[in-house]
């Protein structure tokens, strides 16, 4: 099984049921994965604001999302999270590609890159940075948290995870959410 | 028939007269995301049928839904636009839909039953059609701007809406 296979094995485990999201380049592998995967019903949405709604109403219908998109969609998307995920407590985990993580990417990512954290913070979500040892255990606890504080809002943020690269910094934050 | 409705934040859909039933989820903010969250709902739920309340400036936000809409049919979605040609809630600034026809776009992005409404006759027969033939369908009804009230907020805490949407929709 490959790296991308595993990981959707993983979320799987952990009770995963409903994949959406924006492509990105970061998830090239994953996304190459779920296009051979139709069973696993993955929605390809226009824009991260949209891919929020569209698990906001899967998780109305019973079901446990996952959003994949990258750190400028994250910015895209604030509204979304926090005038309908938050307030309504629509558990659902975002997979964040950081692009411009350590400020050696192209232009356009350097200010959100440098800024990715603090937009999670300011919507009060909670977020792992894993690295390749952690994946796992992080994936594990994300899902414990959408499981001990229903409602809540989570985020795990991670870079290249599918792709060999190497992983940096492992943070772990769990605030209230917003109401 | 089971009907969930997400309805939209702006002032159109919000003067819909219809009973409170708990299928239906009411949206408080987050604009444009009427059609998006009933996209969510149809493709999780698919034996129940999904009608979405949306409004002219609200799908304006979000038109690239409709590709997704045209594109994946869902055959439980049902969308519905009050078109006012105007935001109605924020004091009746001009919307680009005086101009711009809607139910054309969703016949351009493939929705494969699309009918405009403008007279009471006309929103019958096409309710009717609508709720007896497999979708995805879109209906425009062009309502008059001047009809423009006040309704009264949403008597739910959002988290506890969410929570009656699932437990009617037998969620454990």
């Amino acid at each position: 099984m490959n790296r991308s296979a595993t990981f959707i094995e993983m979320l799987r485990e952990a009770g995963f049921d409903f994949f959406t999201g924006v492509p990105d380049s970061t998830f090239q592998p994953l996304l190459a994965e779920f296009s051979s995967r139709p069973d696993l019903g993955y929605v390809t949405a226009v824009s991260e604001n949209v891919a929020v709604g569209i698990a906001t109403g899967s998780y109305l219908g019973g079901r446990r999302p996952v959003v994949f998109m990258q750190n400028s969609g994250l910015a895209l998307a604030m509204n979304a999270l926090g005038s309908l995920a938050a307030i309504y407590r629509i558990p659902m985990l975002l997979v964040i590609g950081w692009r411009g993580h350590d400020g050696s990417d192209s232009p356009e990512h350097a200010l959100l890159g440098a800024a990715t954290t603090a937009l999670l913070d300011a919507l009060r979500l909670p977020f792992f940075v894993p690295d390749a040892e952690s994946l796992v255990s992080d994936v594990a606890r994300a899902a414990q948290t959408l499981d001990t504080q229903p409602g809540r809002a989570r985020s795990s943020a991670g870079r290249e995870w599918c792709a060999d690269a190497p992983l940096r910094r492992h943070r772990r934050r769990v605030v209230e959410a917003q109401r | 028939m089971n009907l969930s409705s997400p309805r939209t934040a702006g002032s159109a859909a919000k003067h819909v007269p219809h009973p409170d039933r708990a299928e239906n989820f009411y949206m408080l903010g987050s604009m444009g995301l009427a059609s998006p969250i009933g996209l969510g709902l149809a493709l999780a739920r698919p034996e129940r049928r999904v009608v979405v309340f949306d409004g002219d400036g609200n799908l304006l936000m979000t038109l690239g839904t409709l590709a997704m809409i045209g594109d994946l049919r869902p055959p439980n979605f049902l969308h519905i636009v009050f078109d006012n040609e105007v935001y109605g809630s924020t004091g009746a600034q001009r919307s680009a839909t005086a101009t711009v026809s809607l139910d054309a776009l969703a016949l351009a992005a493939g929705y494969p039953d699309v009918r405009r409404a403008v007279t009471a006759n006309e929103l019958d027969a096409a309710i009717d059609a609508l709720l007896s033939a497999p979708g995805p369908a879109f209906l425009l009804i062009k309502v008059d701007a001047s009809a423009n009230g006040t309704a009264p907020r949403v008597p739910y805490e959002p988290d506890a809406l969410a929570r009656r949407v699932r437990a009617a929709l037998e969620i454990a």
